[in-house]
């Protein structure tokens, strides 16, 4: 069959067992995107791969105990251990030295080592059941059945009641635990809470995505989604979303090859929707980083063209002349690209008039240029002043200043300087254009 | 004696890990007083404002609150943490944070009412941070994130307020608020307790002073306590057996 007959096959939902795998993926990483940001924001990443991995004994003594292979009871199994894991790691760092990472390091992988000797012994025993155990540890979607499917939507029922039950508990628990336990809410109610909803998710994804994997798909998704907003209802939507889509995918793609597991396909999928995140996303994201980086050399390489103009002109006093290109290159040691682009966007603000690639200041551009010069003075004066830096020290500083002061902070240096006239080299402090804008108002 | 103090603390003994911090303190606050706490790093200001908040386990004594054990789901007491004990990086605006102080009204499945957020937003109005309402609370600066802090304790409507180090590291505007705040509450006949820091404002502050060093060096009114000689006590070394013991009961 070829790729569109079966990409139809898929969405059509004919096969049960489409309809299984893709609505146990969609349930798993729908869930695990809304619990895991909880787990992201209260920093507990790391205690999720332990309980993740401590999950494993669990399942092999709960089938070593009924002695079969009852989706319910290994899933009871799973979570007892993960929860003890969960509970070692705390006793170990409030009663010994041993620090948190350790203490994280130590049970993850003591618990998993314990399961790995477990399952083993099971396989080796050759009861016949037994089969399948060890697709826990990198999940088999494909196995999932019709009454796998039912305990999985119950349990997220479950989970969601709850989160929607306690949301505003669990949001101020996570952001200041203090001031929660403050308004009498019991911080340890609020923490088991918490453990409950991680290690019930870790059960719940331990079919499709397996103990190694697990904590990737709750924390990827949240990790992807607190790129995108600064709202923690909003965090959250998003983080089911991505969970979700993860799903999707991770069924798809697994079912137009059928080798490739369903698991590490969400997890494959999730990484890069969190790759785009940190990079495209407006405000944290790299591109919206590097776009106000631009932007600010941009308008730095503009004002130090008015600055040496400025400067020119007022050392000369003569107001009218226009400089030729090469000579503005040598006042400030402009590459010729910067300042080709600098005297475009320049012309275009009106601040400087072109002749046959002479260029002068206009209006506007001396007084633009004049607020530069004094800003830079000012600062210069107030570092002397009040830093008592001897004059030497204060060029480089006010260079970066002079890019940065706002209106308001000017007003404050003016009033606090008493208006100066000359700064610390003596050099004279305009103020061309702050008489005009005071006289107008 | 008809009316009970707003705070009352007994024989208040705290430990950490088993390490005694605060030993035997007793005391007794006055209604409608300013009250600035101060003392030496590590002398237990934190530690005593948590304690009668209820956030640790006492190793002895008790803290009534008009007489009765602190009940906390009244709004008894508005306690006000230090701006450094949370991540400010959490996905919420200024607003959203200072409506936490109303959450104590919600019941299970509960949420906000309008009238939860008028009031948050007055509180913020109070503080001169109606502006940054809508604000993630990162880019807020150091002594706006103390405002809604503080904005946040309002909302509860307390009688009592609890307030760690709110003037530490904050700018010049800040502090003049946060001032103006202390004498609003004063005059509404709140009682309010300050970890301090600054000894040179204790006496333009507050009404009374309480001077703590791993024990209640003095409390009463400023102009009766705080004086050079307390000072001494309070920050001098004579407390080296009493951290010396208290390693050894660690221990």
């Amino acid at each position: 069959m070829d790729f569109w007959e079966q990409t139809v096959r898929f969405f059509s939902l004919v096969d049960a067992n489409v309809r299984y795998v893709l609505a146990g993926s969609v349930l798993l990483g729908g869930i695990s995107g809304g619990i895991g940001s909880f787990t992201y924001l209260q920093r507990r990443s790391l205690l999720s791969d332990t309980v993740a991995h401590s999950t494993l004994p669990g399942i092999g003594l709960a089938f070593l105990i009924i002695g079969r292979k009852d989706q319910l009871m290994l899933l009871l199994g799973a979570g007892l251990t993960g929860w003890l894991g969960a509970l070692c790691v705390n006793y170990i760092i409030s009663r010994t030295k041993i620090k948190l990472d350790a203490a994280l390091g130590i049970v993850l992988s003591v618990f998993f080592g314990l399961g790995i000797v477990i399952l083993t012994a099971i396989q080796k025993s050759g009861s016949g059941n037994q089969s399948g155990l060890d697709k826990f540890l990198f999940g088999q979607a494909a196995l999932i059945s019709k009454s796998d499917l039912y305990i999985l939507a119950l349990l997220t029922l479950l989970l969601t009641v709850l989160v929607v039950a306690y949301y505003y508990k669990l949001k101020v628990f996570t952001f200041d635990p203090e001031f929660a336990s403050s308004l009498g809410f019991s911080t340890g109610w609020l923490n088991l809470l918490s453990s409950t909803l991680l290690v019930v998710t870790v059960a719940i994804g331990l079919q499709i995505v397996g103990v190694v994997l697990m904590a990737a798909i709750l924390i990827i998704p949240a990790a992807a989604a607190r790129q995108w907003t600064q709202r923690l209802s909003r965090m959250i939507m998003l983080a089911v979303f991505f969970g979700t889509i993860s799903g999707i995918s991770g069924a798809y793609i697994s079912f137009l090859a059928p080798h490739l597991p369903t698991g590490p396909w969400m997890v494959i999928v999730a990484s890069f929707i969190l790759f785009f995140s940190v990079i495209a996303a407006p405000g944290r994201g790299a591109l919206s980083r590097l776009r106000v980086h631009l932007r600010n050399r941009k308008k730095m390489t503009r004002e130090h063209i008015l600055k040496v103009l400025f400067k020119e002109s007022m050392s000369r006093n003569k107001w009218d002349i226009y400089y030729p290109f090469d000579q503005i290159m040598q006042m400030w040691s402009f590459t010729s690209k910067e300042l080709r682009r600098g005297m475009r966007g320049l012309s275009k603000q009106g601040l400087i008039e072109v002749n046959e690639a002479m260029y002068k200041l206009t209006r506007d551009g001396i007084k633009e240029g004049s607020r530069i010069i004094r800003l830079h003075r000012l600062w210069e004066v107030y570092l002397t002043r009040y830093l008592d830096l001897p004059q030497d020290h204060v060029h480089r500083d006010a260079e970066e200043m002079e890019h940065i002061i706002t209106p308001e902070v000017e007003k404050e240096l003016l009033l606090l300087l008493d208006k100066p006239l000359f700064d610390p080299h003596l050099q004279e402090i305009p103020y061309l254009d702050y008489e005009e804008a005071n006289d107008e108002s | 004696m008809n009316e009970h103090p707003p705070i009352e603390v007994h024989d208040l003994t705290v430990a950490y890990r088993k390490k005694p911090v605060l030993w035997d303190i007793d005391f007794s606050i006055p209604k409608g007083k300013l009250i600035g706490m101060i003392g030496p790093n590590g002398a237990g200001k934190s530690t005593l404002l948590k304690a009668i908040m209820g956030l640790l386990p006492l190793v002895s004594g008790f803290v009534k609150v008009y007489g009765k054990p602190l009940n906390k789901k009244n709004n008894q007491i508005a306690y006000v943490p230090q701006r450094e004990s949370v991540d400010w990086d959490f996905p919420t605006s200024a607003l959203d944070v200072v409506t936490m102080g109303r959450y104590n009204n919600l019941s299970l499945f509960g949420r906000l009412k309008k009238e939860d957020i008028e009031i948050a937003r007055q509180s913020l109005d109070r503080l001169g941070m109606s502006d940054y309402a809508e604000r993630q609370i990162s880019q807020l600066s150091g002594g706006q994130q103390q405002r809604v802090f503080l904005a946040r304790a309002l909302t509860q409507n307390s009688e009592i307020y609890l307030m760690d180090e709110p003037l530490a590291g904050v700018d010049a505007s800040t502090e003049l608020a946060i001032i103006e705040l202390l004498k609003e509450l004063k005059e509404q006949n709140k009682t309010v307790i300050v970890v301090h820091h600054d000894l040179h404002t204790v006496a333009d502050y507050f009404d009374w002073v309480m001077m703590l060093n791993l024990r209640m060096v003095k409390f009463g009114p400023v102009d009766e306590v705080f004086n050079n000689e307390n000072l001494k006590i309070t920050y001098g070394g004579k407390l080296n057996l009493l951290s010396e013991m208290a390693e050894k009961v660690a221990q």
